[in-house]
């Protein structure tokens, strides 16, 4: 079983400046609003204003900046129903989130689709998936097509560390290795499924990166908490896809903050785990990765403070927006925009 | 005109809309090279190459779930689960993506997708690889239902599944394989939610699909030449949409209803015909409607018990004449 000592956690990641300024501070930008806007998704929960479920990222935010960061226009994600941090990262707007959280009419879906399956075909989002594992076949399709009309772009995927031992994420995986499609798999390994601890019922201790091997892929275990290694592993992975090298498994290390969903106190958790996790929250660790790269504290506190007032204002037009209009419940059954099934 | 059989008429209707459009693949286990596992598919592989008609491995989740990312992102994918009994292993895409994608996405997604398989008994294959599933895929809300009876209508069918917008399930009857049938010359295409009066008749309405077609057309003839009853058969063809008016229409001449399906009898399509008719042509009808169906049984190996568990053309003879009679 892994634990947190045995993990890779990065040393002092390299200060090798490949990645840019602007791409770090869009990095550490998109870290801070997802962070920002999931608190605000959990304080409108305490208030009775996100109805229904949600699933929050808080202290996994490295991994949907680096992912993200490293994506070209047209490259698609698929992710779960923790996807808010996800879909954030592409570029879809704060307000169209929390509006689908809080089943408003200005919502993602208009409120037809809810927490869970967050969708933005625009920014390449091809929608967030609550059945586990459901959604890694999908994403070889979109490699299929990629692949098949001579496309470039990469389909990515996020899942957690329980759907690896679901069998969708082995026909997935062997499909893709032996289409060569070029298709991501990104495993954020947050150590726990619901509530089971991963290692408790899982036969190796990293449950991406072991089973790589069985699908003849390289064996990538990374610091998901370091939005830098996630962003070149990530970019790696893309490279190698569009180059025709096929598909890769990415398994990052890091760990929830919240319960599994809105309503769990997550008391199955160890003394001291959440703390210790703390010591290495990706938004800190990047706060003082700019401040070595001698980005001003004044450009940091403006991107904090810029990404609270965002999410100020998408709150605002939210609690302004109306419920979903009545006459949606029965369209886009049927491409026809309609319902009906007899004439 | 050319006498194709069922099973030619699936390889034809596929190249059909192959050799239409480049963005139609197929995909699935042993379609490629070998021709499909009832040689349905002989000839694809050769006619359009490895990248467009693709061999899968044993992965019915990998198979439906990649035509559903290739469908939601432009391509016109037809799958094959070789029986449809595989629903059940990959039923997650039937049920829970594919079907509900374009509503929870408030009409962004879209997945115009074909998913083929071999339905229904008649091959003493037991209880895992006979079911007649169609009343699996109907309930449930998103999904295009078709099952074709014919050679010629499979190719029609086949033309309007992969046209069409939405996600279709394509239901091929594995006792029709061998059948043969007249198809006309040309590109044939069909529209679904037609069903087709394949006998008039005036006296009685029987609603039949796929294999039990050609059944409830041999029950028509006896019931004429041996008691005088003149039924009228309708194909259902597609389930979903369903063409209610073709069957309100005949019952409304006939006065009498009678269905026959192969799946077992709990909800089954019929039930919801006769439902239709109770509550919109109750007043036309002169007996209670009656369903013939396959009792609510896993099906058995033997051919002595499976013959016994479908409708057969003496059952459906048996259960029209005493009806009409009483
Ligand atoms: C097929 C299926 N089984 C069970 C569930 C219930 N469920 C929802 S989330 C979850 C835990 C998933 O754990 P993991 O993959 O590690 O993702 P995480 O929630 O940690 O991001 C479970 C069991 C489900 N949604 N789908
Ligand atoms: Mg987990």
């Amino acid at each position: 079983m892994a634990k947190i000592e045995d993990r890779a956690l990065a040393p002092n990641a390299s200060l090798n400046d490949d990645i840019g300024e602007e791409t770090r501070l869009r990095m550490y930008r998109m870290q801070v609003e997802i962070r920002e806007a999931e608190q605000r998704a959990y304080d409108l929960f305490l208030q009775n204003l996100v109805k229904g479920t949600s699933h929050l990222s808080l202290g996994q935010e490295a991994v949907a900046a680096g992912c993200a960061a490293a994506m070209k226009p047209g490259d698609l994600s698929f992710c779960t129903y923790r996807g808010h941090a996800h879909t954030l990262a592409r570029g879809v707007p704060i307000e169209k989130v929390l509006g689908e959280l809080m089943q408003r009419d200005n919502g993602l879906m208009r409120g037809k689709g809810g927490s869970m399956h967050l969708t933005s075909v625009d920014h390449g989002v091809m929608g967030s998936y609550a059945i586990i594992g459901a959604h890694l076949p999908i994403a070889c399709g979109a490699a299929w097509r990629a692949q098949y009309k001579g496309q470039k772009d990469v389909s990515v995927c996020f899942f957690g560390d329980g759907t690896t031992n679901i069998g969708a994420f082995h026909e997935a995986l062997n499909f893709a290795a032996v289409w060569k499609l070029p298709v991501i798999f990104v495993c954020e390994n947050n150590l726990y499924m619901e509530y089971t601890p991963i290692g408790d019922v899982t036969a190796v201790p990293h449950p991406a990166a072991d089973r790589a091997a069985a699908y003849g892929l390289p064996r990538i275990v990374i610091d998901g908490n370091d939005a830098d290694i996630v962003y070149r592993t990530a970019a790696a992975a893309y490279e190698k896809a569009r180059a025709g090298g096929g598909p890769s498994l990415i398994e990052c290390l890091t760990y929830r903050y919240s319960g599994h969903s809105r309503a769990d106190p997550a008391k199955y958790r160890p003394e001291g785990e959440l703390e210790k996790w703390k010591e290495r929250d990706p938004i800190k660790i990047y706060r003082e990765r700019l401040k070595q790269f001698g980005v001003s504290e004044d450009i940091i506190d403006a991107i904090e403070t810029y990404a609270r007032r965002r999410v100020d204002e998408a709150t605002e037009k939210c609690k302004a927006a109306p419920p979903p209009a009545v006459e949606i419940l029965t369209t886009d059954v049927y491409a026809n925009g309609g319902f009906a099934w007899r004439n | 005109m050319a006498e194709l059989t069922y099973r030619e008429a699936v390889a034809r209707g596929i190249a059909q809309e192959m050799a239409r459009d480049p963005d139609v693949v197929f995909l699935g286990e042993d379609i490629g090279k070998a021709g499909g596992v009832f040689k349905a598919t002989v000839g694809l592989y050769e006619q359009f190459g490895p990248l467009r008609v693709r061999d899968t491995p044993i992965s019915e989740q990998a198979i439906l779930g990649a035509a559903m990312g290739a469908a939601m992102t432009g391509l016109k994918p037809i799958a094959e689960i070789m029986f449809s009994d595989f629903f059940a292993v990959c039923f997650d895409y039937i049920a829970n993506e594919f079907a509900k994608s374009r509503y929870m996405s408030n009409g962004q997604v879209k997945c115009p997708l074909v998913v083929r398989t071999g339905n229904g008994a008649g091959s003493r294959f037991g209880a895992q690889h006979s079911q007649s599933v169609e009343n699996w895929c109907m309930m449930i809300p998103g999904l295009k239902v078709v099952a074709p009876s014919t050679p010629r209508d499979v190719i029609g069918l086949m033309a309007a599944a992969v046209r069409d917008p939405d996600p279709v399930i394509f239901l091929e009857h594995k006792s029709l394989y061998s059948v043969k049938g007249d198809v006309p010359d040309g590109e044939i295409v069909d529209r679904l939610g037609i069903a087709s009066i394949v006998r008039p008749g005036n006296d009685a309405t029987i609603v039949a699909l796929a294999l039990m077609v050609p059944r409830a057309l041999a029950a028509a003839d006896k019931l004429k030449s041996e008691h005088g009853i003149d039924c009228e058969v309708i194909d259902v063809r597609s389930l979903v949409p369903l063409d209610t008016r073709t069957i309100l229409g005949s019952v409304a001449r006939t006065h009498r209803l009678f269905t026959v399906e192969e799946n077992p009898r709990l909800c089954g399509w019929g039930a919801e015909i006769v439902s239709i008719v109770a509550d919109e042509a109750f007043y036309e009808l002169d007996g209670p409607p009656v369903r013939i169906t396959t009792p609510h049984i896993p099906l058995p190996a033997a051919d002595i018990l499976e013959d016994l568990a479908l409708p057969s053309v003496e059952r459906i003879v048996e259960r029209v004449k005493n009806a009409m009679e009483s």
